[in-house]
């Protein structure tokens, strides 16, 4: 049988055997919390306290700040210090909570209670997903009640969970796949509840063959939902490639997965949702992979969001070489971050120390046009042409060669030969056209306005 | 704060594969048909190969000394050229010719149009097409090997003569260094498709259109149907073999599109086909891969593939 999986992309080195094999350690924290108020796409979070108040673990601590927008609750019980900008993953500041945390870990009254999701509407099970502060677990944030809004329930036909984790050295939605089964297929069953006419389907890539065999037999004789083995191939985990491997249906850029009938969603955020609607305990944890080549011992930690990435280091056992490189997220897609002293956020997966920094070693020469980025882009794009067009800010031509469509994987930018920072100038070029086309919206509506 | 570590944009790996392995990879590729040209025609091809990369590389040298660039003799590039210049160079040409064919390339060709990257057309083959035009009788004036008849087997047939086909596969007959042994260029394309360095795109489809486009003419020119014996000469004489696995394949001349490199290929077939059956002269190969790698970027222009996820024909332009 051949393996479903998309057209093109490639195989980095996949570095997963360091931390594939270490069991989820549960760590907590002690010393200051802090939680940024913009940890999702969307409106930042509206805090509902103010310095000086005392919270409980589990409490809201801020309310979404608009529809597309998202919840934070305390993962500790303490004091809140202030209100202020802090330096985030990202590298900038955001407006934050700082918390500092009491030790007592002390609940809110209701935490963990058992919750029978058949007893839930539709509506219900929606505003406990909101109100638990749950997006995108898989990186990009996404609030998860918004994506799980539709305008026509009956037409999705599929509930996607992601279970490919196609990032080298990230283990974290593998490991849940391995220890938290029933918690998984509890929140995949919450959402199939949602779409009556969906079929759920877990998408793993073959490399993860425990994880296959054992959601597999669990699902047996679940009659909604079914395991689909992947190839292994970068960017499988991709929802556009995901969504093309599992129903065969393509979109593009100006489409959702709801236009082909699918809502995806990944392992830890189905597993959220779980917590959330059957467990009353709303997303105060993450699970991180601690891994790379200049870390002592690499293994994979389940910790409290806000504390910092130095404590997570340090609960991990540190480094055991001063590395070059810090990575949140995977090598692919992830974000180098220049401190340790950042807070984990909701979407915080991995810490990667690298001893080495392959980008500061290879700087670029000129292209030789020798089409290996043509060849490994899943979106089908020629990436060469595009990165003429956005770095001569030439952005209709970089449109009309599909420039839009990049979903930023960094395919053609690991196999160049000449060692180019395409995918650097595709995010400038695609963060060009859309202030352009801002522009000119805010242009159109100021004449009509005028007329 | 006390650390500081390397922050860059996403991704954060890199290939292992640079510009300089790619080029030396088609350096050794080169070698098979450089050492059977050696054999096949003795010391003197060697000194053509020896002063064609050398005169290739310093040019490089002394330019971007000149003009203050970084140096990019490492890469390779300016070492590919000389050879793939030499192996196209009858071994008789006088060394000072070759060196100015390798100078002609480097500098005109390569470096005034920007260096690596940046050139139009295959430096090495303009190199050669400038002697061809400069140095006619030179540049045709072929050494007989081992007895046999000095013209090579395509000038053979024109003349309606008739070629020993073993003889051309292994390659002892007359011809430029590089292009005479079939056997010695289809080791060096293995070693490059086995390295993943070219992809049988190219050179399959231009071999096959060759061949139809020389059925095709003979046809319409009123030859009849050319017997099999007569299109096996065309496959293993001239420049195709190697134009096709070692010039054609060029990165920087070639479409990346994948539907350019079908029509690039189909291009230079018909070209190839047209100047060996009407043309005057029995050769044509570096002329149909120079003007077809004129035509490169409108190609691909006219060919940027539909991406995943659009409709044929609607573009990645509407939002």
């Amino acid at each position: 049988m051949s393996l479903k999986t998309f057209l093109r992309g490639v195989h980095p080195f996949d570095g997963k055997a360091l931390a594939k094999d270490s069991p989820i350690r549960q760590v907590q924290m002690t010393g200051e919390m802090v939680f940024p108020l913009s940890q999702h796409i969307g409106a930042p979070a509206t805090p509902t306290v103010k310095p000086g108040d005392h919270v409980l673990m589990g409490q809201q601590i801020a309310a979404p700040g608009g529809f597309v927008s998202a919840g934070i609750c305390s993962s500790v019980s303490g004091t809140v210090r202030a209100i202020e900008p802090r330096t985030t993953i990202i590298g900038e500041t955001r407006d934050s909570i700082v918390i500092e945390n009491d030790g007592k870990y002390e609940a809110v009254p209701g935490l963990g209670e058992k919750r029978d999701p058949s007893s839930l509407t539709p509506a219900q099970i929606r505003d406990i997903i909101r109100d638990a502060g749950i997006v995108g677990l898989g990186g990009a944030g996404f609030p998860t009640h918004v994506k799980l809004t539709t305008k026509d329930d009956s037409k999705v036909k599929y509930v996607i969970v992601n279970g490919a984790e196609c990032e080298p050295y990230l283990n974290s939605d593998y490991r849940l796949m391995l220890e938290r089964p029933e918690e998984l297929l509890g929140g995949l069953k919450v959402i199939l509840s949602l779409f009556p006419n969906a079929e759920g389907v877990i998408g793993i890539e073959d490399n993860k063959p425990e994880a296959i065999r054992l959601l597999t037999e669990k699902t047996a004789s679940e009659p909604r939902i079914h395991v689909e083995a992947l190839k292994t191939k970068y960017p499988q985990g991709g929802e556009r490639m995901l969504i093309h491997a599992i129903t065969g249906q393509d979109i593009n850029s100006s489409m959702l997965p709801f236009d082909a009938g699918c809502i995806v969603n990944n392992v830890a955020t189905v597993i959220a949702v779980y917590m959330a609607v059957c467990c009353s305990t709303p997303l105060m944890t993450t699970v991180m992979t601690i891994t790379g080549d200049a870390v002592k011992s690499p293994c994979n930690l389940e910790v409290p969001i806000g504390c910092s990435h130095k404590d997570v280091l340090e609960a991990a056992g540190g480094f055991s070489v001063q590395p070059e490189k810090l990575i949140s997220g995977g090598p692919m897609m992830g974000t180098a971050m220049y401190t340790l002293d950042i807070p984990v956020q909701k979407t915080s997966s991995s810490i990667l120390a690298f001893a080495e920094d392959p980008v500061a070693d290879n700087p670029s020469s000129p292209c030789i046009h020798c089409g290996r980025c043509v060849q490994a882009c899943p979106e089908r794009l020629v990436p060469q042409m595009m990165q003429v067009a956005a770095d001569n800010d030439n952005f209709e031509w970089f449109e009309k060669l599909g420039g839009m469509e990049c979903i930023e994987c960094g395919c053609c930018t690991i196999v160049c030969p000449a060692h180019r920072t395409l995918t650097q100038s595709f995010k400038y070029g695609k963060t060009s056209v859309n202030r352009l086309r801002r522009e000119a919206q805010a242009k159109a509506a100021v004449e009509k306005s005028a007329k | 704060m006390n650390e500081m570590y390397n922050v860059s944009v996403s991704p954060h790996l890199r290939s292992e594969t640079g510009t300089n392995s790619i080029m030396r990879d088609v350096a050794i590729a080169l070698l098979p048909p450089c050492l059977f040209g050696i054999y096949n025609f003795g010391y003197k091809a060697l000194l053509l190969i020896v002063v064609s990369v050398l005169a290739a590389i310093v040019t490089e040298f002394v330019y971007e000394k000149l003009v203050k660039r970084p140096v990019t003799v490492g890469d390779f590039s300016a070492v590919v050229t000389g050879m793939i210049l030499a192996v196209n160079l009858p071994a008789t040409l006088p060394l000072w010719m070759a060196a100015l064919g390798s100078v002609f390339a480097i500098l005109v060709v390569k470096q005034l149009f920007g260096g690596l990257g940046q050139n139009f057309m295959n430096p090495a083959l303009a190199g050669r097409c400038f002697l061809l035009i400069s140095f006619g009788s030179q540049m045709t004036a072929f050494p007989a090997v081992d007895g046999i008849s000095a013209a090579t087997p395509l000038t053979a047939m024109k003349a309606g003569e008739s070629v020993d086909l073993l003889q051309m596969f292994i390659g002892n007959y007359s011809g430029c260094i590089g292009e005479t042994s079939v056997l010695a260029i289809l080791l060096g394309a293995g070693y490059l498709l086995l390295k993943k360095v070219i992809s049988i795109r190219i050179p399959g489809i231009y071999i096959l259109s060759t061949m139809v486009f020389i059925v095709v003419l003979n046809l319409v020119t009123g030859n009849g149907m050319p017997t099999g014996g007569y299109l096996l000469a065309h496959l293993f004489g001239g420049g195709l073999l190697i134009g096709a696995f070692f010039m054609a394949t060029d990165y920087v001349t070639s479409p990346i599109t994948p539907m350019g490199q079908v029509i690039y290929a189909l291009l230079i077939g018909f070209l190839t086909a047209l100047f060996r059956v009407v043309g005057k002269s029995a050769e044509g190969v570096s002329y149909a891969i120079i003007i077809s790698n004129m035509a490169v970027p409108l190609i691909e222009k006219a060919t940027v593939p539909t991406p995943f996820g659009r409709k044929k024909g609607k573009g990645g332009a509407k939002a």
